[in-house]
């Protein structure tokens, strides 16, 4: 705890001491009040845009306003996944224990985005498309990515060793990811029903600037409550694998 | 790569002993071609448009059946770790055990590939693209197979858990392969499906090996 308090009277930060589950276990309990407000903060300010300000679409209606949570959940479960290798390959590199605690804790996150963005794109596409379901390029790829996440926390749940469990993980995170890209690039390759991105960093969005802002705010939010409950599983995961060693057993949550 | 050699005449040497194992997953995929006629109706037109889809998905299948062996009998007798610790790369050895694996169970189901074609009444052209991108997209599935089936050795339920692993990796392959028999029956060009099959196989190729070694030697430390 003591070493918590000199880091942040020091200058620098030391990355290295961070990598440490009991330096960086107090840490994050500070940092997660901080991430929900702005996850409130940001989900109001979205939310109040997304119902309030953004007009009504000309060609979709009301019905086009579930884009606000299903976009931002699309874009989170792509950007977890992508996050979750790179800590499950930094744990592979440098062997360090809490990367691969991070991989672990973000795996359900971004499975749950996924799912969320499966659904409401279910919700969507009925009215819109008069299907709750096509198979279509960026549904079946979004969907190949919610079996991806599945099976990193079936073999991580399946294999009993951490040590392994959090090795194996990794190889079959980063072979995963190979297919993020196959996913962001599908509605170049398969030409099919489902409409190009809108939003696109090197042509101007084809919607309205309101919109755009609804969006924003809402994808903001949807981070800030990912770090959030990141940093919650991430914890609780540390208690879990530390929980023989003396650190733990001092802490006050553990003794009461 | 005499080691390579040597681990494949070894492979398929064990596999020629038994060869019931190998035959059941060439049945498997007779086996399994076979009910799709009697589930969906005899309908000729119908299931000519359905036999690339079915006979690929056959194929991922069968495929699957027999990578649990392909790792596991040689962790359980400790065969594995004393290969790892052979002076050969660990790589060569892998990959020698892949190439006996498609042998045993790519290969057979390219050459089936026509017979079955020609129950769903495909014509001659689409079975030589039948066969065709069998033989490219075959080794992919070896390949990527040898990740799920190094990633599960030794687990409880590690077959079923490796086809969760697996399929959805499997996915690229069966669109690509499957994708190419349809559009040659519709009469479009199939050469960008050739040409992806092709890629994923040198990337397959390229990379898998190492991959696998990698799983390999977290299974066995």
């Amino acid at each position: 705890m003591n070493e918590v308090n000199s880091l942040s009277n020091s200058r620098w930060i030391n990355w290295f001491k961070l990598s440490s589950p009991s330096t960086f276990y107090p840490l994050a309990g500070k940092l997660i009040p901080i991430f929900w407000g702005l996850t409130a903060v940001f989900g109001m300010a979205g939310l109040w845009v997304s119902f309030f300000v953004a007009p009504v679409d000309a060609v979709q209606g009301q019905g086009y306003r579930i884009i606000f949570i299903h976009v931002p959940a699309s874009w989170m479960s792509m950007l977890i996944y992508l996050v979750m290798a790179a800590w499950a390959g930094l744990g592979l590199v440098f062997n360090t224990r809490l990367s691969a605690m991070m991989a672990q804790a973000l795996a359900p996150i971004g499975a749950w985005m996924a799912f969320l963005s499966l659904w409401t794109g279910a919700f969507w596409g009925k009215p819109m498309w008069g299907a709750w379901w096509v198979w279509d390029a960026r549904l079946t790829s979004e969907l190949i990515l919610l079996f991806l996440y599945l099976g990193f926390i079936a073999l991580q749940a399946s294999i009993e060793n951490p040590r392994r469990a959090d090795k194996a993980g990794a190889i079959l995170a980063l072979v995963g990811v190979v297919n993020v890209p196959i996913i962001y690039f599908s509605v170049k390759w398969w030409n099919t029903l489902h409409q190009g991105a809108s939003v696109s960093l090197s042509k101007a969005p084809a919607m309205a600037q309101t919109m755009l802002w609804g969006m924003l705010l809402m994808a903001l939010c949807f981070w800030m409550y990912s770090i959030a409950v990141g940093l919650m599983r991430v914890r609780a995961i540390i208690l879990e694998r530390e929980a023989h060693t003396d650190w733990v057993r001092q802490l006050s949550e553990v003794k009461s | 790569m005499n080691a390579m050699f040597a681990i494949i005449h070894r492979d398929l040497l064990l596999v020629m002993r038994r060869k019931s194992e190998v035959l059941t997953a060439v049945f498997f995929f007779v086996v399994v071609t076979s009910l799709f006629p009697l589930g969906i109706g005899a309908d000729p037109a119908l299931l000519k448009k359905i036999a690339p889809g079915v006979i690929w998905v056959a194929a991922l299948l069968s495929t699957l059946l027999g990578l649990h062996r392909m790792f596991a009998a040689d962790y359980q007798d400790g065969a594995l770790e004393q290969l790892a610790l052979s002076p050969q790369p660990m790589v060569l050895l892998v990959a020698g055990k892949i190439i006996a694996h498609w042998i045993v169970c790519g290969l057979p189901l390219v050459v089936l590939a026509p017979i079955i074609g020609i129950q769903f009444d495909l014509d001659a052209d689409s079975l030589y693209v039948l066969m065709a991108t069998l033989l490219l997209g075959t080794p992919v599935l070896s390949l990527l197979g040898s990740i799920g089936a190094a990633l599960t050795l030794g687990l409880r339920g590690g077959s079923v858990l490796m086809s969760l692993l697996i399929l959805p990796l499997y996915i690229p392959v069966l669109i690509f392969g499957a994708g190419a028999v349809y559009a040659n029956s519709v009469g479009l060009n199939t050469s960008g499906h050739f040409s992806l099959l092709g890629a994923l196989l040198i990337l397959a190729l390229a990379f898998v090996p190492w991959v696998s070694t990698a799983a390999v030697k977290i299974a066995i430390e």
